[in-house]
Parts: C-alpha cells; sequence; structure tokens
C-alpha cells in the first residue's frame, strides 16, 4: 500500500470518511481548521454527504445530536475553547445514548489561550466533559497514522457502547504531517436500528430523550449506562509501554514523542529508563501502569499543561511509587533535552 | 546552480515543501551574495520560516516576516512591505503560504513584479494528498497563477515521504515532475536529493 503524506487534521477527516461518516457539523477554530475545511470539500462530492458550518459550536453539537438521533454515523471537531462550548450538547448526547465522534485539536487556555499546541483539556475530557453522571471513551493518538486508526476505532467504539467518543490530539499533531496508509478500513455506513427516523407503523416507536419524569427509571438509565462503562473499562482500555524499567517516563499524544527521545538519551547514559503511553485516557490503563512501573523506583509524567494526567498516574500507583512532573504550557512543547534532564535528576534522586 | 533572477517566488501545495526549499535557497544564495526571505505565509500558523529566525541571522540572511509570525494572532495580516527588501538584497526569496488561498497574499505585489524580473518556482510532491496526479498538481498551478496574477517560471521537485523517504521514491517520481514540466510548459528546475541537495531543516521537535 502506497503511502500519502497528510496532515494529521486531514488524516483524521479522510479517515472518517472511509469509515462511513458521511455527516459533520462543525465550525472553524484553529489549529482544527484542516478537519472543517476538508469535510466541506470531500463531502458534497459523496451520494448522502452533509457538511454543514454551524452558527457555532454550540449548533454543531446540536446538529450532531440530531443526526445520531436519526440513525447516522456522525462527527464533529473542534479545539478547546469550542469543545467547551459544546460540553452542554456533549452531556445530551451521552444522556441520551448517542453515538458520535468529537475530536479535540487541543490549544493553549484557558480562555482563548493560544493557537499553539497543548494538552490542558484532559481533566475536561476525562472528568468532566458534561454535567451528569457521564464518561466518554478518550482516544489520544501520538501520530498521524493513529489519527487515522483511532479515528476509526472512535466509531466502532461509539457505536458499539451507544457513547459519544473523543480524540483528544493537538495542535501539533493536527498540524504536523507524516506518511500515513489507510489499508482496509470497513465503510460501516448503515442506518442504526434505534434511529428515530420514522417508524412508518412498522416497528415500535425510537424515542430520543434524555429527560425522565420518573426517578426510578432514570436511576436505571444511569446503572445500565455504567454497565456499560465497565464493559468499555474491561475491553477499551489500551497502553504502549516499556517492561522493567527504573525510571517511567508516562506521557500522551504529541508529548509521548518527545518523551521517548528523551528515554533514549537517557539509555545512552546507562540510565535504565522507559516510556508508557496510554493510548486511551478514559479508562485510564491502571492496570497496564502498574505492570510497567512493576520494578520502578520512581515515575515522571510529562504533560503540556501543569499537571493533569499526574492525577491518574498517583491514583492507578495507589500513591506507592515516587511521582514528579515536568511540563510546558503557553503553546510550548517541552523539547527531548529538558526531559532527558529531569530523568537524569530523578535517576540520582531514587 | 541555476541562475536565479533577483526575486525568487516559492509557491505550491500545503506540505510539498515551500518552507524547506526557501530556506535551503536562501542558505546557498548567502554564499553569493545578500539574501532576504519574506515569509508570505498567512495561512499556516505552525512551520514557518519565520522559525529560522536565528540561522538566518548567523548566516545574515535577513528575515521578513509579519509581526505577528509564530505569535497567537492568527489574522492573515501582512504588516511588512517586500520593496524595500528587494531594493537592499541581491536576492529576495518570497515563501509563500500553501495553495491558492495562500498564494493570495501575492496578487498585492503584483505590480510590483512585471514578467521577467522574477522566477516563480511551484513545488511538487507526489507523495502529498491532492497532488499525486500530474492534472491534480497542475490545476492547482493554474490556481495559484489565477489569484496570484504570476506565472510559474520552472518546477522544483520535492517528492519526499519526511524520514520514510527513498532514493527509489525520488527516482520513481521523475517521469510525474517531467510530465508536470512539460504541460505547464515550464522546465523541471531541479529534483530535491537527486540534482539538488537539501538540508532537512523544516523537523519535528522529538527528530
Amino acid at each position: 500500500m502506497n503511502k500519502v503524506l497528510m496532515k494529521g487534521n486531514e488524516a483524521c477527516a479522510e479517515a472518517a470518511i472511509r469509515s462511513g461518516c458521511k455527516s459533520y457539523f462543525g465550525y472553524p477554530i484553529t489549529p482544527q481548521n484542516e478537519i472543517t475545511a476538508y469535510m466541506s470539500k470531500a463531502l458534497p462530492k459523496i451520494d448522502g454527504g452533509v457538511f454543514v458550518q454551524a452558527e457555532s459550536e454550540i449548533g454543531a453539537i446540536h446538529m450532531v445530536y440530531g443526526c445520531a438521533g436519526s440513525g447516522v454515523r456522525c462527527m464533529t471537531s473542534s479545539s478547546s475553547p469550542g469543545i467547551s462550548l459544546k460540553a452542554e450538547g456533549i452531556s445530551y448526547l451521552a444522556g441520551a445514548d448517542l453515538p458520535c465522534v468529537i475530536v479535540n485539536i487541543q490549544r493553549g487556555g484557558p480562555g482563548l489561550g493560544t493557537i499553539q499546541p497543548s494538552q490542558a483539556d484532559y481533566f475536561q475530557a476525562t472528568k468532566a466533559i458534561g454535567h451528569g453522571d457521564l464518561k466518554i471513551p478518550t482516544l489520544a493518538p501520538n501520530s498521524v497514522q493513529e489519527m487515522v486508526d483511532m479515528t476509526v476505532k472512535a466509531f466502532e467504539i461509539a457505536e458499539k457502547y451507544r457513547t459519544p467518543v473523543m480524540i483528544l490530539a493537538d495542535g501539533l499533531l493536527g498540524q504536523m504531517m507524516e506518511p500515513v496508509s489507510f489499508g482496509n478500513i470497513k465503510n460501516n455506513a448503515e442506518v442504526y436500528p434505534y434511529g428515530a427516523n420514522g417508524h412508518g407503523g412498522k416497528r415500535k416507536k425510537n424515542i430520543t430523550n434524555s429527560l425522565y419524569l420518573d426517578a426510578l427509571v432514570l436511576e436505571k438509565c444511569v446503572n445500565e449506562r455504567f454497565e456499560r462503562y465497565t464493559k468499555i473499562v474491561e475491553a477499551e482500555t489500551d497502553a504502549e509501554f516499556d517492561k522493567d524499567a527504573d525510571i517511567v517516563v508516562a506521557a500522551y499524544g504529541s508529548t509521548s514523542r518527545v518523551v521517548k527521545s528523551a528515554v533514549e538519551m537517557a539509555r545512552a547514559e546507562g540510565i535504565n529508563a522507559g516510556v508508557f503511553r496510554p493510548k486511551t485516557l478514559w479508562p485510564f490503563p491502571e492496570k497496564q501502569l502498574k505492570e510497567a512501573t512493576k520494578n520502578a523506583k520512581a515515575v515522571l509524567v510529562s504533560e503540556m499543561s501543569m499537571g493533569q494526567m499526574i492525577d491518574d498516574v498517583k491514583m492507578a500507583l495507589e500513591f506507592k511509587l515516587p511521582v514528579e512532573f515536568y511540563g510546558r504550557q503557553g503553546g510550548f512543547v517541552p523539547n527531548p533535552v529538558e526531559i532527558f534532564k529531569k530523568i537524569k535528576e530523578l535517576g540520582g534522586k531514587y | 546552480m541555476i541562475n536565479f533572477k533577483n526575486i525568487i517566488v516559492v509557491t505550491g501545495h500545503y506540505g510539498s515543501g515551500k518552507t524547506n526549499i526557501s530556506a535551503n535557497l536562501a542558505l546557498k544564495l548567502a554564499e553569493r551574495g545578500t539574501v532576504s526571505i519574506v515569509d508570505l505565509d498567512v495561512v499556516n500558523a505552525y512551520f514557518r520560516t519565520a522559525d529560522f529566525k536565528e540561522l538566518f541571522a548567523d548566516k545574515q540572511i535577513k528575515l521578513i516576516a509579519s509581526k505577528y509570525a509564530n505569535s497567537s494572532l492568527d489574522v492573515p495580516a501582512l504588516s511588512f512591505d517586500i520593496t524595500g527588501a528587494v531594493r537592499s538584497s541581491d536576492y529576495t526569496i518570497i515563501d509563500v503560504g500553501g495553495d491558492d488561498e495562500g498564494a493570495r497574499a501575492l496578487g498585492r505585489y503584483r505590480d510590483f513584479l512585471p514578467t521577467q524580473t522574477y522566477d516563480m518556482l511551484y513545488v511538487v510532491n507526489k507523495s502529498r494528498l491532492n497532488t499525486q496526479k500530474p492534472e491534480e498538481a497542475l490545476e492547482l498551478l493554474r490556481a495559484i497563477e489565477a489569484v496570484s496574477g504570476l506565472k510559474c517560471t520552472g518546477i522544483v521537485n520535492n517528492t519526499h515521504l519526511c524520514a520514510e523517504t527513498t532514493a527509489e521514491l525520488i527516482q520513481a517520481s521523475l517521469p510525474y515532475a517531467e510530465e508536470i514540466a512539460e504541460k505547464a510548459g515550464v522546465p523541471l528546475l531541479f529534483t530535491c536529493g537527486l540534482d539538488f541537495p537539501v538540508e532537512i531543516l523544516v523537523k519535528k521537535i522529538w527528530e
């Protein structure tokens, strides 16, 4: 299969189309504009393709609600401030058990922040994506190829468990170019059986709703949803890691690429360092982290934030190992030398 | 190296490698005379000529970029005048933004750039999405010429797959580049990595 050079954003959009997504609703924001631009050019050329540039992110996410509610595969994308605007709609989508894919190409914050890359939306994605008792599976690609693979995977998870799924990438992944191949992506453009799209008197009514008048019914509904979450934790949790390292460096997304270079520098100096990279942020790969840190003396967490994933790392380790942090903010990507120095410091200390 | 005119406009598809080629040309031409390099990319906020500020300063190459380049202000602003650069340097390289969207900014200078006074390079990459077929690359070239009001004078073959580039990949791209040049009625000036050695300056932070 011939490889093609693509930006992460373009690769994500193309993967969505190839996996059968014909409906996209969005609103422009840097650094994710190429997804919207790509969809605006590609979808009108496809039979049944729908592209809408909504009047706002709030409009776009509610169009996703309507589209998913009618049983059609669909997606939206944005960057940090835009995801905040979508939060209400995401909660409604989760409340109505509607599958969809939401892509966040993170930029620096809070507020308008910067258009440069960041990973400061980890808490938002994994702990507080919307009001109410809800979780959404969150996938963290670290290459343009994974922007393809995880987009395909996101639709599969969304439909299998009837939930919104987020791809949490960052500006660097969206903007950088790498060779990718699309392999054989299964085109799944069928209409879901639960879509409220007109029963024609031939089947039971399908109702798309998140309002419950009876407390017992709502409690039962939330409990059933959390049983599905348990299944997601069992089947979909994913990470890649080096075994038997003394100093384990945990990072996701772009930062994990920098960490890999830093770990190689440390090994060249005889420090037994290793990488731990979650590929799913919710569910967080707790078992895999325990396995990766079996013989570790300390853990370093590196993020483009003031430290957010670090809390999940500490909890997964049950506070039994020293955990330190190195991060950059404001749109800076840490460079391998900075992280290498911190690994060296930990190597001397523990 | 080819005898370039004093003004070299570098155009192409997003990600064809315009910035890397512009920077390489600047470094090479700096051995012959004074060089200014203009970052005219009003489209892309990441991976741009202004990233090489220190390298250019080191080689006495004058970098002319919007004061908003690499800042968070993603407005398509041109806050500089390239005419001064052209008067004061032996060579002025203008690194244009991707596609016809990026080339639109050139339109502002069309009266200042009468034919015969400039070279306009069109950079192609056979491995890059949307320009993998000669027809696609030619269609984009025509769009760039239409919005800029300038005419392409030569094709640069920059076929690559970043770190996965092989000699075979470059060799296999020659008929593609030759066909584009022939149909555009301009010469194929050079093929990067074959008859034009390039230093890879545009890198990811972990590379």
